[in-house]
């Protein structure tokens, strides 16, 4: 069967990165992605782009891996960059074209605000390039903790993902399996009029929807037997720890926003 | 239909960095109308193995030949339906397929896909609904209200309705009860008889190997371990061993019978009661039955 | 005498007022340290009995007292923690996302404080041999190991039973020899009672006691000897019966009579050496 499968996009390492609590990560980004829209000059972008940068080099994943992250949003950074560049009429026509002059303030725009979705996207893929679902998971739920006083269902909730996450491989293999057999039995999943094609996945689906739920009540049942009855009370083995690391990271990323208010023009 | 593997070699994902050989360089040959046991621990390449014989996967080195259909890479069958209307698979835990609302409506699927005209569909289950062992009523009933043992022979109708030539049984009794077992397997043994059919059956039960089978191929690491008759490859208690696999509780006892009396008695695929008359031969001091 | 620490009085179950019974009038004992094997084809009400020893059902008439507790709606968490269970499916009872977020998932839902968590997943997860496992994915593991991950996880709360509800019925061979190995070492270990269901005969030798349910009643309790004695009866009621008692029946119809109903090769050959020596 298929060992390999990774789930999400996470790529396995131990760099600072790595190892940094999920909760210093996700509060960053959060941070971090605010900031990126007070960066209007060169300098400011630059401490930016460098803070972003280096973070990148220090997790050693693979360039190819963050490109990918990336692909589905090229389009949208280079539309951005041409809109600018045809629609600003600010400074001065560095490029005459028949009927459409370009101005260097459509460049400069065009080029910031490209660079600003550059770096929005490889810091949040950052996130989820060196950190494990469950060690997302377990963050949201110690920072949504607060919300348990208005009765909102955190401990279910991050459950929830928990078992989601477990069983991803499982009923990946499952789908695996049931549509061998369905191909098996005549069904032919791939080629064929969109309607046939349509018709086919009701083989797949229906046995794949009656083996979740028979999972979903066995797990249940194990669950209850092994005392499980609800977050009152539960300890918790894996534990988050703000370390040494996590302090230097924010100062850091402290000394960078203040590097960016400092020289950013007013 | 003859079955044939040469050189065939199987790599999951390949160019990826999660490539790896399920199978490799395989080479046997079955010839039509026998009933061969693939035995072999998991991760061994048996499943693999087994997709191979109605195009699920395609190898990815050498060939596979089924009757007249030819498989190797970059050159698929004309019609892959063809080949898979020709060899049917039960698959392990086969009553995880079933998806329809009544009984008959899912044993009728396979042959529906498979084009046949439908009053002929309406025959073949008739015929098949006894052989399988299943009461006639339970045809306009949903299949989920069924038990397990019956799930399991819908499923098995759903197969065989179709027809096949080459019939592929991956541990088709897993889970049930003792008396389950033995009679679906007892079913799929007479109906290799009456049709012809060349059976494929993948099983950790070296008894059931020793029962049905007239030749054996064991599976290790990807790679053909031993192959033959079932009363060649079963004595090798070392050849065996080496990969954890045991000999059949019958075997073990007359290797142990002859350690303790100091004669031997071939094993032969016999029954037990000539063995029993054999070792009372032995035992009495008289000469043992032939 | 024995101390009982479970015991089934008059137990009657069905699953709906309109169901047929799935038990009928059961009652029997469990002593403390003590291996009981029950068995019986599938659907003759054997694994009611498994989810009626930890409250996952209830029974309709008669009563089970586990420890001197009666299973009710106050009892059953403190009875589920000296009553553990392994099930079927190997899948379907993996919580956690790695092994030891497994073994710490009983132990989380007792509140069991962190550093203790850590030492019991140790200790439990070597006792079964999937210490080196420990931060696997499950879907990475074959499903003998998913067992023995299992068996550790209900290790881990210390109870006083441990359940296997047809534990091995989803395992290959080898898988299924090294639960029934690990099986046997913890019971030496822990001082367990340990319940094992199942359909193959097998796998009661081992056993102190069987008892073997058909439609719903207790059809027998015995030693394993005496249950393999009645062969004929078993294969009635849908029971395999293991190849040496063939053999021994065989041999008697051969005029070879063995003393003892053999439980294993060894004894039928024991058996067949005494009247050998003796002609």
């Amino acid at each position: 069967m298929n060992n390999s499968m990774i789930i999400g996009q996470y790529v396995p390492g131990n760099s600072l990165i790595h190892r940094l609590d999920p909760r210093t990560k996700i509060t960053i980004i959060f941070f971090f992605v605010f900031i990126v829209f007070f960066a209007n000059n060169l300098v400011s972008y630059t401490i930016l782009t460098v803070f972003a940068l280096s973070s990148m080099f220090i997790s050693r994943v693979p360039i190819r891996f963050i490109l990918k992250g990336l692909t589905p949003v090229w389009f949208l950074i280079v539309f951005t960059f041409i809109l600018h560049l045809f629609v600003t009429k600010e400074g001065t026509v560095f490029f005459d074209l028949y009927l459409f002059q370009f101005y260097t303030g459509g460049l400069i725009q065009g080029i910031a605000i490209s660079m600003r979705f550059f770096l929005l996207i490889l810091m949040t893929s950052m996130l989820t390039l060196t950190t494990t679902p469950i060690e997302i998971t377990d963050a949201i739920e110690d920072m949504l903790h607060p919300l348990k006083k208005v009765k909102f269902p955190v401990h279910e909730l991050a459950l929830m993902m928990s078992i989601s996450l477990r069983f991803i491989p499982t009923l990946m293999q499952e789908t695996d399996k049931i549509s061998k057999a369905q191909a098996s039995r005549g069904v032919d999943f791939r080629t064929g009029p969109i309607k046939e094609r349509a018709k086919a996945v009701v083989p797949l689906l229906v046995p794949l929807f009656v083996s979740a739920f028979k999972r979903a009540e066995e797990l249940a049942m194990a669950m209850e037997a092994r005392g499980y009855q609800g977050g009152e009370g539960r300890t918790k083995l894996r534990e988050l720890k703000i370390e040494k690391r996590d302090i230097l990271v924010y100062l850091l990323f402290a000394c960078a926003i203040a590097g960016l208010f400092l020289t950013r023009n007013y | 239909m003859d079955i044939t593997f040469k050189n065939v070699t199987y790599i999951y994902q390949r160019n990826t960095p999660f490539a790896h050989k399920a199978i490799e360089d395989l080479s046997f040959h079955i010839p039509s109308g026998s009933f061969v046991a693939i035995i072999g621990h998991t991760g061994s390449g048996k499943s693999t193995l087994i997709q191979h014989l109605n195009g699920m996967v395609i190898p990815s080195e050498g060939e596979v030949t089924v009757g007249d259909f030819h498989l190797t890479q970059g050159k698929k069958p004309e019609s892959m339906k063809e080949l898979r209307s020709k060899v049917g698979v039960v698959f392990q835990y086969p009553e995880h397929q079933l998806f329809e609302e009544t009984v008959g409506k899912d044993i009728a699927f396979g042959p529906e896909n498979f084009g046949v005209p439908e009053d002929e569909i309406k025959r073949r289950i008739q015929e098949i609904i006894p052989a399988v062992g299943l009461p006639e009523e339970l045809l306009e009933r949903s299949p989920f209200d069924l038990s397990g043992g019956q799930m399991r022979r819908v499923a098995i109708a759903g197969v065989l309705a179709v027809k096949p030539d080459v019939l592929v049984l991956d541990e088709p009794t897993a889970g049930l009860d003792p008396r389950g077992q033995k009679d679906i397997m007892d079913m799929f043994y007479n109906l290799h008889k009456e049709q012809g059919l060349t059976t494929v059956l993948v099983t950790h039960s070296m008894e059931d190997a020793v029962k049905y089978a007239d030749h054996v191929i064991i599976m290790n690491k990807g790679t053909k371990y031993m192959e033959g008759k079932p009363e060649e490859v079963f004595i090798q208690k070392d050849a065996l061993n080496k990969v954890q696999l045991d000999v059949p509780e019958m075997v073990q006892f007359l290797n142990l019978f002859e350690a303790k009396f100091g004669k031997p008695i071939p094993f032969e695929r016999q029954s037990i009661k000539e063995i029993a008359q054999s070792i009372q031969g032995i035992v009495k001091g008289a000469a043992p039955h032939e | 005498m024995r101390k009982k620490i479970i015991e089934f009085r008059n137990v009657s179950f069905r699953y709906g007022d309109e169901q047929p019974w799935v038990l009928r009038n059961v009652s029997f004992d469990v002593y403390e340290k003590e291996w009981l094997a029950i068995i019986g084809h599938n659907g003759s009400g054997k694994s009611t009995i498994a989810k009626l020893m930890n409250g996952l059902l209830f029974p309709q008439e008669g009563e089970i007292i586990i420890d001197g507790q009666q299973v009710n709606d106050e009892s059953i968490w403190s009875i589920r923690r000296d009553v553990g269970m392994v099930f079927q499916n190997p899948d379907n009872q993996f919580v956690g996302t790695t092994v030891q977020d497994d073994v710490a998932f009983g132990m989380e839902n007792r509140g069991i404080p962190r550093e203790e968590m850590i030492k019991r997943i140790n200790e439990t997860l070597s006792a079964v041999g999937m210490q080196e496992y420990h931060m696997t994915e499950p879907h990475r593991l074959s499903g003998g190991q998913k067992q023995r991950v299992a068996i550790a996880s209900v290790l881990a709360i210390s109870p006083k039973v441990l359940i296997l509800d047809e534990a091995t019925a989803m395992l290959d061979p080898k898988g299924r020899t090294e639960i029934m190995s690990t099986v046997s070492e913890v019971q030496d270990k822990n001082d367990l009672s340990l319940i094992t269901i199942t359909h193959d005969l097998h796998e009661v030798v081992q056993a102190e006691r069987v008892i073997v349910m058909n439609n719903g009643e207790i059809w027998d309790e015995a030693v394993p000897r005496e249950i393999f004695a009645k062969k004929d009866e078993l294969r009635k009621i849908g029971l395999d019966v293991p190849f040496v008692t063939i053999l021994a029946d065989e041999l008697n119809a051969a005029g070879i009579n063995i003393e003892r109903e053999p439980l294993n090769q060894e004894e039928l050959l024991e058996g067949l050496w005494t009247l050998h020596s003796r002609t």
